[in-house]
Protein backbone atom coordinates (compact mmCIF):
# COMPACT_ATOMS: atom_id res chain seq x y z
CA UNK A 1 0.00 0.00 0.00
CA UNK A 2 1.20 3.88 -1.31
CA UNK A 3 1.29 6.25 1.95
CA UNK A 4 -1.08 8.34 0.03
CA UNK A 5 -3.71 5.74 -0.22
CA UNK A 6 -3.78 4.89 3.54
CA UNK A 7 -3.98 9.17 3.60
CA UNK A 8 -7.37 8.83 1.26
CA UNK A 9 -8.51 5.59 3.21
CA UNK A 10 -8.52 7.52 6.33
CA UNK A 11 -9.65 10.89 5.52
CA UNK A 12 -12.49 8.88 3.95
CA UNK A 13 -13.48 7.13 7.18
CA UNK A 14 -13.21 10.51 9.46
CA UNK A 15 -15.21 12.00 6.57
CA UNK A 16 -17.98 9.42 6.87
CA UNK A 17 -18.38 9.62 10.40
CA UNK A 18 -18.56 13.05 10.41
CA UNK A 19 -21.36 13.06 7.05
CA UNK A 20 -22.87 9.92 9.27
CA UNK A 21 -23.70 11.71 12.31
CA UNK A 22 -24.01 15.22 11.60
CA UNK A 23 -26.09 17.37 9.02
CA UNK A 24 -23.75 19.99 7.45
CA UNK A 25 -25.92 21.41 4.96
CA UNK A 26 -27.36 24.07 7.23
CA UNK A 27 -26.85 27.36 5.01
CA UNK A 28 -25.47 30.49 6.84
CA UNK A 29 -27.22 32.47 3.95
CA UNK A 30 -30.43 31.96 5.77
CA UNK A 31 -29.17 32.44 9.66
CA UNK A 32 -28.30 36.37 7.80
CA UNK A 33 -31.92 36.56 6.75
CA UNK A 34 -33.37 35.19 9.82
CA UNK A 35 -31.90 37.75 11.68
CA UNK A 36 -33.06 40.59 8.61
CA UNK A 37 -36.52 39.36 9.31
CA UNK A 38 -36.10 39.70 13.30
CA UNK A 39 -34.57 43.32 13.14
CA UNK A 40 -37.52 44.52 10.70
CA UNK A 41 -39.95 42.53 13.09
CA UNK A 42 -38.41 44.50 16.01
CA UNK A 43 -38.45 47.88 14.22
CA UNK A 44 -41.96 47.45 13.81
CA UNK A 45 -42.26 46.25 17.33
CA UNK A 46 -40.46 49.44 18.72
CA UNK A 47 -43.30 51.24 16.69
CA UNK A 48 -46.32 49.35 18.23
CA UNK A 49 -44.76 49.47 21.66
CA UNK A 50 -43.49 53.20 21.93
CA UNK A 51 -46.31 55.00 20.23
CA UNK A 52 -46.53 57.09 22.82
CA UNK A 53 -43.29 56.94 24.20
CA UNK A 54 -40.46 59.13 22.08
CA UNK A 55 -37.84 57.30 23.71
CA UNK A 56 -37.09 54.14 23.17
CA UNK A 57 -34.10 53.34 25.38
CA UNK A 58 -36.37 55.16 28.40
CA UNK A 59 -36.69 52.43 31.24
CA UNK A 60 -40.23 51.63 31.51
CA UNK A 61 -41.78 50.85 34.67
CA UNK A 62 -44.64 49.01 33.15
CA UNK A 63 -45.33 46.11 31.15
CA UNK A 64 -46.87 45.91 27.89
CA UNK A 65 -50.26 44.24 28.44
CA UNK A 66 -53.22 46.30 26.41
CA UNK A 67 -54.53 43.74 24.52
CA UNK A 68 -54.59 45.13 20.67
CA UNK A 69 -50.50 45.81 21.30
CA UNK A 70 -50.01 42.45 22.65
CA UNK A 71 -52.16 41.01 19.73
CA UNK A 72 -50.28 43.26 17.25
CA UNK A 73 -46.83 42.14 18.52
CA UNK A 74 -47.84 38.45 18.61
CA UNK A 75 -49.04 38.23 14.77
CA UNK A 76 -44.73 40.22 14.34
CA UNK A 77 -43.66 37.81 16.02
CA UNK A 78 -45.16 34.37 14.38
CA UNK A 79 -44.31 36.13 11.01
CA UNK A 80 -40.72 36.50 11.70
CA UNK A 81 -40.92 32.92 12.92
CA UNK A 82 -42.79 31.70 10.09
CA UNK A 83 -40.55 33.40 7.69
CA UNK A 84 -37.44 32.48 9.15
CA UNK A 85 -37.86 28.75 9.30
CA UNK A 86 -39.32 28.54 5.60
CA UNK A 87 -36.40 30.45 4.69
CA UNK A 88 -34.21 28.52 6.52
CA UNK A 89 -35.07 25.09 5.22
CA UNK A 90 -35.66 25.99 1.46
CA UNK A 91 -32.37 27.34 1.40
CA UNK A 92 -31.15 24.23 3.48
CA UNK A 93 -32.36 22.28 1.07
CA UNK A 94 -31.18 23.63 -1.91
CA UNK A 95 -27.57 23.72 -0.34
CA UNK A 96 -28.02 20.12 0.47
CA UNK A 97 -29.11 19.17 -3.17
CA UNK A 98 -25.87 20.89 -4.50
CA UNK A 99 -23.84 19.16 -2.34
CA UNK A 100 -25.20 16.13 -4.06
CA UNK A 101 -26.64 15.65 -0.12
CA UNK A 102 -30.26 13.84 0.71
CA UNK A 103 -31.71 16.75 3.00
CA UNK A 104 -33.92 13.44 5.18
CA UNK A 105 -31.11 11.72 6.57
CA UNK A 106 -30.05 10.50 9.88
CA UNK A 107 -28.23 13.63 10.54
CA UNK A 108 -30.77 16.03 9.85
CA UNK A 109 -33.34 13.42 11.99
CA UNK A 110 -31.22 13.77 15.28
CA UNK A 111 -30.92 17.66 14.56
CA UNK A 112 -34.76 18.19 14.31
CA UNK A 113 -36.19 15.81 17.11
CA UNK A 114 -32.85 17.30 19.43
CA UNK A 115 -33.76 20.79 18.72
CA UNK A 116 -37.80 19.87 19.05
CA UNK A 117 -37.77 19.02 22.59
CA UNK A 118 -36.96 22.20 24.07
CA UNK A 119 -38.20 24.58 21.24
CA UNK A 120 -41.80 22.90 21.79
CA UNK A 121 -41.26 22.82 25.86
CA UNK A 122 -40.13 26.67 24.92
CA UNK A 123 -43.26 27.17 22.73
CA UNK A 124 -45.84 26.53 25.63
CA UNK A 125 -44.45 27.38 28.25
CA UNK A 126 -44.27 30.67 26.75
CA UNK A 127 -48.18 30.19 25.18
CA UNK A 128 -48.83 29.65 29.12
CA UNK A 129 -47.42 33.00 30.32
CA UNK A 130 -49.57 34.84 28.23
CA UNK A 131 -52.54 33.23 29.32
CA UNK A 132 -51.20 33.69 32.64
CA UNK A 133 -50.64 37.32 32.08
CA UNK A 134 -46.69 37.19 33.05
CA UNK A 135 -45.55 39.34 30.18
CA UNK A 136 -42.11 40.06 31.21
CA UNK A 137 -41.10 36.52 31.14
CA UNK A 138 -41.59 35.91 27.49
CA UNK A 139 -38.44 37.94 25.82
CA UNK A 140 -36.36 35.91 28.36
CA UNK A 141 -37.95 32.37 27.67
CA UNK A 142 -38.07 32.83 23.92
CA UNK A 143 -34.33 33.56 24.00
CA UNK A 144 -33.22 30.83 27.17
CA UNK A 145 -35.18 28.01 25.61
CA UNK A 146 -33.99 28.86 21.92
CA UNK A 147 -30.54 28.85 23.10
CA UNK A 148 -31.25 25.55 24.94
CA UNK A 149 -32.74 23.84 21.46
CA UNK A 150 -29.53 25.05 19.58
CA UNK A 151 -27.03 23.73 22.25
CA UNK A 152 -28.76 20.32 22.14
CA UNK A 153 -29.17 20.49 17.99
CA UNK A 154 -24.83 21.59 18.04
CA UNK A 155 -24.55 17.70 18.06
CA UNK A 156 -25.70 16.80 14.89
CA UNK A 157 -24.46 19.72 13.15
CA UNK A 158 -21.41 22.45 12.96
CA UNK A 159 -20.23 22.92 16.73
CA UNK A 160 -20.43 26.61 15.94
CA UNK A 161 -24.25 26.07 16.58
CA UNK A 162 -23.35 25.48 20.36
CA UNK A 163 -21.47 29.13 20.94
CA UNK A 164 -24.54 30.69 19.00
CA UNK A 165 -26.81 28.62 21.62
CA UNK A 166 -24.64 29.75 24.69
CA UNK A 167 -24.42 33.37 23.85
CA UNK A 168 -28.74 33.13 23.41
CA UNK A 169 -29.39 31.71 26.88
CA UNK A 170 -26.53 33.94 28.76
CA UNK A 171 -28.72 37.16 26.93
CA UNK A 172 -31.83 35.43 28.12
CA UNK A 173 -30.57 35.62 31.74
CA UNK A 174 -29.45 39.20 31.39
CA UNK A 175 -32.84 39.79 29.79
CA UNK A 176 -34.82 38.32 32.87
CA UNK A 177 -32.30 40.52 35.36
CA UNK A 178 -33.74 43.59 33.05
CA UNK A 179 -37.29 42.97 32.34
CA UNK A 180 -37.91 46.57 30.69
CA UNK A 181 -35.25 46.32 27.68
CA UNK A 182 -36.90 42.96 26.53
CA UNK A 183 -37.60 44.02 23.30
CA UNK A 184 -33.82 45.28 23.04
CA UNK A 185 -31.97 41.83 24.26
CA UNK A 186 -34.44 40.59 22.04
CA UNK A 187 -33.65 42.73 19.11
CA UNK A 188 -29.43 41.46 20.10
CA UNK A 189 -30.35 38.30 20.03
CA UNK A 190 -32.81 37.24 17.35
CA UNK A 191 -31.12 40.06 14.88
CA UNK A 192 -28.27 40.86 15.38
CA UNK A 193 -26.47 37.26 16.82
CA UNK A 194 -28.54 35.24 13.80
CA UNK A 195 -26.75 38.26 11.49
CA UNK A 196 -23.29 37.76 13.06
CA UNK A 197 -23.21 33.99 13.16
CA UNK A 198 -24.94 33.58 9.60
CA UNK A 199 -21.63 35.54 8.54
CA UNK A 200 -19.37 33.51 10.05
CA UNK A 201 -20.90 29.85 8.61
CA UNK A 202 -21.10 31.74 5.40
CA UNK A 203 -17.83 32.24 5.11
CA UNK A 204 -16.24 29.28 6.74
CA UNK A 205 -18.67 26.70 4.94
CA UNK A 206 -20.35 27.76 1.96
CA UNK A 207 -18.01 29.00 -0.09
CA UNK B 1 11.18 -1.55 3.54
CA UNK B 2 9.52 -4.19 5.70
CA UNK B 3 5.69 -3.66 6.52
CA UNK B 4 3.53 -5.83 8.91
CA UNK B 5 0.38 -6.36 7.03
CA UNK B 6 -0.60 -9.52 9.56
CA UNK B 7 -2.35 -6.38 11.83
CA UNK B 8 -4.54 -5.79 9.25
CA UNK B 9 -7.76 -7.31 9.69
CA UNK B 10 -8.92 -9.34 6.67
CA UNK B 11 -12.66 -8.49 6.95
CA UNK B 12 -11.28 -4.90 6.35
CA UNK B 13 -9.66 -5.24 3.25
CA UNK B 14 -12.52 -4.38 1.13
CA UNK B 15 -12.81 -0.35 1.30
CA UNK B 16 -16.91 -0.55 1.71
CA UNK B 17 -16.79 -2.95 4.77
CA UNK B 18 -14.16 -0.13 6.35
CA UNK B 19 -16.26 2.34 5.33
CA UNK B 20 -19.74 0.67 6.80
CA UNK B 21 -17.73 0.08 10.24
CA UNK B 22 -16.68 3.73 10.44
CA UNK B 23 -20.33 4.39 9.81
CA UNK B 24 -21.46 1.84 12.78
CA UNK B 25 -18.72 3.05 14.84
CA UNK B 26 -19.48 6.60 15.13
CA UNK B 27 -23.62 6.01 15.42
CA UNK B 28 -25.50 4.21 18.05
CA UNK B 29 -26.66 2.42 15.31
CA UNK B 30 -27.77 3.09 11.36
CA UNK B 31 -30.48 1.56 9.19
CA UNK B 32 -29.82 -0.47 5.88
CA UNK B 33 -31.68 2.49 3.39
CA UNK B 34 -29.44 5.03 4.77
CA UNK B 35 -26.13 3.14 4.77
CA UNK B 36 -27.32 2.71 0.60
CA UNK B 37 -27.32 6.30 0.23
CA UNK B 38 -24.13 7.12 2.56
CA UNK B 39 -22.12 5.03 1.07
CA UNK B 40 -23.86 5.05 -2.48
CA UNK B 41 -23.43 1.09 -3.23
CA UNK B 42 -26.14 -1.06 -4.52
CA UNK B 43 -28.25 -2.89 -2.58
CA UNK B 44 -27.23 -6.35 -3.35
CA UNK B 45 -23.19 -5.20 -2.97
CA UNK B 46 -24.14 -3.71 1.02
CA UNK B 47 -26.77 -6.82 1.76
CA UNK B 48 -23.30 -8.68 0.88
CA UNK B 49 -20.50 -6.91 2.46
CA UNK B 50 -23.30 -6.65 6.16
CA UNK B 51 -23.44 -10.17 5.98
CA UNK B 52 -19.65 -10.88 5.84
CA UNK B 53 -19.23 -8.41 9.04
CA UNK B 54 -22.06 -9.99 10.50
CA UNK B 55 -20.50 -13.54 9.69
CA UNK B 56 -16.98 -12.45 12.00
CA UNK B 57 -19.77 -11.09 14.63
CA UNK B 58 -18.40 -7.53 13.97
CA UNK B 59 -22.18 -6.16 13.61
CA UNK B 60 -24.93 -7.05 15.27
CA UNK B 61 -28.31 -7.04 13.45
CA UNK B 62 -31.89 -5.95 14.52
CA UNK B 63 -35.01 -6.53 12.35
CA UNK B 64 -37.81 -4.46 13.03
CA UNK B 65 -40.66 -2.81 11.15
CA UNK B 66 -42.27 0.67 10.25
CA UNK B 67 -45.72 0.42 9.89
CA UNK B 68 -45.36 -2.64 7.15
CA UNK B 69 -41.78 -1.65 5.98
CA UNK B 70 -39.24 -4.03 7.36
CA UNK B 71 -36.47 -1.56 8.71
CA UNK B 72 -33.17 -3.18 9.40
CA UNK B 73 -31.28 -1.81 11.77
CA UNK B 74 -27.19 -2.59 12.41
CA UNK B 75 -25.11 -2.22 15.50
CA UNK B 76 -21.53 -2.24 15.88
CA UNK B 77 -20.49 -5.36 18.62
CA UNK B 78 -17.83 -5.06 21.18
CA UNK B 79 -15.77 -7.18 19.11
CA UNK B 80 -16.32 -5.09 15.84
CA UNK B 81 -15.08 -1.59 17.49
CA UNK B 82 -11.65 -3.47 19.02
CA UNK B 83 -10.94 -4.65 15.23
CA UNK B 84 -11.96 -1.48 14.02
CA UNK B 85 -9.60 0.15 16.25
CA UNK B 86 -7.18 -1.94 16.11
CA UNK B 87 -7.13 -1.46 12.24
CA UNK B 88 -6.58 1.93 12.31
CA UNK B 89 -3.91 1.65 14.66
CA UNK B 90 -1.89 -1.07 12.14
CA UNK B 91 -3.07 2.30 9.54
CA UNK B 92 -1.19 4.70 11.77
CA UNK B 93 1.90 2.58 12.21
CA UNK B 94 2.01 1.87 8.78
CA UNK B 95 2.27 5.72 8.51
CA UNK B 96 5.09 6.25 10.93
CA UNK B 97 7.28 3.48 9.93
CA UNK B 98 7.01 5.14 6.25
CA UNK B 99 7.90 8.64 7.65
CA UNK B 100 10.92 7.24 9.13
Amino acid sequence: MIEKDIYSEISSIRDLMERSTKFISLSGLSGILAGVYALIGAFISFKIVYQNNPDPLLYRDHYVNETLILTKLFVVAMTVLVLSLTTGIWLTIRKAKKKNQNFWNTGSRNLLINMAIPLLTGGLFILILLFRGSYEAIAPACLIFYGLALVAGSHYTFTDVKWLGICEILLGLLTALLPGYGLIFWTIGFGLLHILYGTIMHFKYDR
Amino acid sequence: MKISLDQFDKAFENRIRLQIMSVLVANEYYDFNSLKELLEVTDGNLASHLKALEKEEYITVNKTFVGRKPNTQYTASEKGRTAFEKHLKALENLIRQQKQ
